[in-house]
């Protein structure tokens, strides 16, 4: 984007001036695109919700088992991190408009490295669960064995690893453009006086983390009152 | 001699040199549009092959070209280039893409390099669709619905296309969230939303459905691909998932899908009638609201698709009534239509004939689908030819015919060329006969009972199958010579102006034939409507500096 672009001038029958907005320099443009974007990725996430809680009518007790097997000490710790990495984004985003680069430079490398922390915790559960025999493609997972596990606890654990692995994946994606963003600020593109790269990268995050805020409920807490949960 | 968009561009990375990697890395949204033209209809005509070789082998009852499992093949791949590859993309990654800026007096879209980005994606998407022709044990047998449980139990090599189908949904969500961005905020200054061109208003209808629709779409076929390769259990009913929810899944999307698909298409009727009757257009703001209300309403029917599999009655009854209430908007931007052309100077340029043949065509399509969205009707006549024949009148009949008028009103801006009016004539008459010929009879086969996607069928249904193949025969001819002559035209035809059909929109409003590389020099101010005429000419005029002069 050129800094110096000069908006052309519109003139009317009266011989009135009107300004013509450009896209080379629109940041409520880019505001929108990306406010419509995170909507798009509601719905995605909204649409597996809704199938959750179709089946969760349909296999009600089967569903309760299997989130009382889950780890709620790692899932609870991951939310809280997540919930502080939110707060480190946002804060990097203040500091940004008030002009502080380097500390928000720090505040965006608290988040890389919560996010990594988050990432770590999750593979320590997923391959537990793995040692367990719980994962994709794992025996007690497929219909017909000997030791099957029931099917709403099959349809359960498959949506549990398919949701948090979107949203790993999306964790991961997070970090590759906060990465980007850093060398953005390093070379001058992203500044106190045009930071809307930062503000929507700060919106991915908080969409991130909201996502997470859903999910940790759904598949951890609805089997936290039942007797006999592992944790 | 000044200088137009085929002469100089803007890359997304660097300058090159090379005139091809110009147009590799151009962001500039006119070329964008003319390589996705040249991408969709090379799609376009390998779908058509591929009916031809059904109808073919239709000819006669039992086999006599190719088995049944290649004739699945077949169907699942002309559905899915048709709908995934050339229709949905269609006329807004064409038309929006070059016309759209320019009517509202933009210099480009609001993110171009995302633009490029999402051609390529879009390209990306195709090699994929196709690939799995060679890659795997041969393209899928779904059909381009791929319905659970049977798409999760082929072995053929579904999971190329659900990953195509995926890519090309995101290619379709950037390319209206673009649009959407767009047409919020560059307008030209004092052009308010109920004075943009009617084709804008299809655009930005559509680019909701694009946003709000495709993310449902893409995350059911992620859904479908984890089913297959981890059986997480939730279409596979041998695991206690719920294979209708995957239909459910599946036409939430595809049904706005197909008023994506037909909204930018009435949006350029809504230009050829006025331009072509020069008669300032009837009702404009009932066409524009009617557009958005059609996208509305559009999400609330999909369950019309699930009347025969397992449905409560009350919500089919719902559904049904819900589907009726879209002629409602759709009746109301035909008879506007009509009274445009009322007391105007009617000029049967190509444009209008395609505009005129499609007013024919659609309402048959339209009417015949008010028909089957009717419960009982529909048990009788799902997943027979009459529907079959309902969505082709439609889809080809209302949406292709549209995009070949539209084809024909923007070659001179595109080109800069005029082709032989004449001959382009006698194509849309091969054309319309054809189809006819080809599409009509199935409406017969069907209610007699002719189920669709049959490879086999009993004897007595063998005439209105012959009367099929000789209407395609016509009706490829017809295309190939349009194709001809409009690629002809673009190659040693005669230069025109920049307004050779009298229309009053800001795209014919150009400084140069065809239009330099940012558009308009200046930017007008738009303190008028877009359909402004007086006795038959053009009310509104500019200077060189794009100041009204009238």
């Amino acid at each position: 984007m050129s800094h110096e672009y000069v908006p052309e001038i519109a003139v009317d029958r009266e011989g009135k001036e009107h300004k013509v907005q450009g896209w080379q320099d629109d940041i409520y443009g880019a505001k929108l695109g990306f406010w419509l974007f995170m909507f798009t990725e509601v719905l995605m996430f909204g649409a597996m919700f809704m199938a959750l809680t179709y089946y969760y009518t349909l296999h009600h007790d089967d569903f309760l088992i299997a989130s009382s097997s889950l780890n709620r000490v790692l899932g609870g710790t991951n939310t809280v991190i997540l919930l502080f990495s939110a707060l480190t984004m946002g804060l990097g985003l203040l500091k940004m408009k008030h002009g502080d680069v380097k500390g928000a430079k720090l505040m965006i490398w608290a988040t890389i490295v919560l996010a990594t922390a988050f990432l770590v915790i999750k593979g320590f559960e997923w391959s537990a669960e793995y040692h367990h025999g719980v994962f994709l493609g794992l025996d007690a997972l497929q219909a017909g064995n000997a030791d099957s596990k029931p099917f709403g606890q099959i349809l359960f654990f498959g949506m549990y690893f398919t949701m948090t692995g979107i949203h790993g994946f999306h964790i991961l994606i997070g970090i590759g453009i906060m990465l980007w963003l850093l060398k953005r600020i390093n070379a001058g593109k992203v500044s106190p006086e045009h930071y809307i790269l930062h503000f929507n990268i700060a919106l991915y995050w908080d969409l991130v983390h909201l996502i997470w805020v859903f999910v940790f409920p759904y598949y951890y807490m609805i089997g936290a009152g039942l007797t006999g949960g592992a944790h | 001699m000044s200088k137009t968009y085929f002469d100089e561009t803007h890359c997304a990375i660097g300058h090159p040199k090379s005139t091809f990697m110009q147009w590799m890395l151009t962001i500039d949204h006119k070329r964008i549009g003319i390589m996705y033209a040249v991408v969709m209809f090379t799609f376009f005509f390998i779908a058509v092959a591929t009916a031809f070789l059904m109808r073919l082998e239709l000819y006669a009852p039992g086999a006599q070209f190719i088995d049944g499992d290649t004739f699945n093949q077949a169907f699942t791949l002309h559905g899915v280039i048709m709908i995934f590859l050339f229709i949905v993309p269609g006329i807004p990654a064409i038309f929006g893409n070059i016309v759209m800026p320019l009517m509202i007096g933009a210099k480009d879209v609001s993110f171009p390099r995302l633009n490029w980005f999402t051609f390529w994606l879009y390209i990306l998407g195709c090699i994929i669709a196709v690939a799995s022709l060679w890659v795997g044990n041969g393209f899928a047998d779904t059909g381009w619905t791929f319905y659970a449980p049977y798409s999760l139990n082929t072995g053929t090599n579904v999971i190329f296309t659900l990953v195509a189908a995926f890519i090309l949904g995101m290619a379709s969500i950037l390319t209206g969230l673009n649009f959407l961005v767009t047409i919020h905020r560059l307008r030209a200054p004092g052009m308010t939303f109920f004075k943009m061109p009617l084709f804008v208003w299809g655009i930005y209808s559509t680019a909701w459905i694009q946003l709000l629709a495709t993310p449902v779409v893409g995350i059911t076929l992620v859904l479908a691909i984890m089913e297959k390769y981890f059986g997480i259990g939730i279409f596979d009913p041998a695991k206690g998932g719920d294979p209708v929810l995957f239909e459910h899944l599946f036409w939430i999307y595809s049904h706005p899908a197909v008023y994506l698909m037909i909204l930018p298409a009435f949006g350029i009727m809504s230009e050829i009638i006025p331009a072509f009757s020069r008669r300032e257009i009837f009702g404009y703001r009932t066409i524009a609201l009617s557009s958005a209300s059609i996208a509305g309403i559009g999400y609330l029917v999909w369950g019309h698709h699930l009347y025969t599999s397992g449905m409560a009655d009350i919500a089919k009854v719902v559904f049904s009534f819900l589907t009726f209430f879209v002629a409602v908007p759709t009746g109301i931007k035909f008879y506007d239509w009509m009274a445009t052309l009322y007391k105007g100077k009617i000029i049967l340029a190509t444009p209008m004939l395609w505009a005129l043949g499609t007013v024919i065509t659609f309402a048959i399509g339209g009417l015949s689908g008010v028909t089957i969205a009717m419960v009982g009707v529909d048990i009788h006549l799902q997943d027979t030819y009459y529907t079959i024949a309902h969505f082709h009148y439609a889809m080809l009949g209302g949406v292709v015919f549209l995009l070949f008028a539209g084809m024909h009103y923007w070659f001179p801006l595109v080109t800069g060329k005029m082709y032989n009016e004449a001959k382009a004539k006698i194509a849309f008459y091969i054309i319309f006969v054809g189809f006819n010929v080809l599409w009509f009879p199935m409406f017969i086969a069907g209610y007699l009972g002719m189920p669709r996607r049959y490879f086999d069928y009993l004897p007595e249904f063998q005439i209105y199958h012959q009367f099929s193949f000789w209407g395609a025969v016509i009706f490829i001819t017809g295309l190939v010579f349009m194709f001809y002559i409009l690629i002809q035209a673009w190659r040693k035809g005669e230069a025109v102006g920049v307004n050779p059909w009298n229309a009053t929109t800001l795209e014919w409003h150009m400084p140069t034939s065809p239009p330099p590389l940012e558009n308009h020099t200046k930017v007008p101010y738009v303190d008028f409507n877009p359909y402004e005429y007086h006795h038959g000419q053009p009310v509104v005029k500019f200077d060189e500096n794009m100041k009204r002069i009238d």
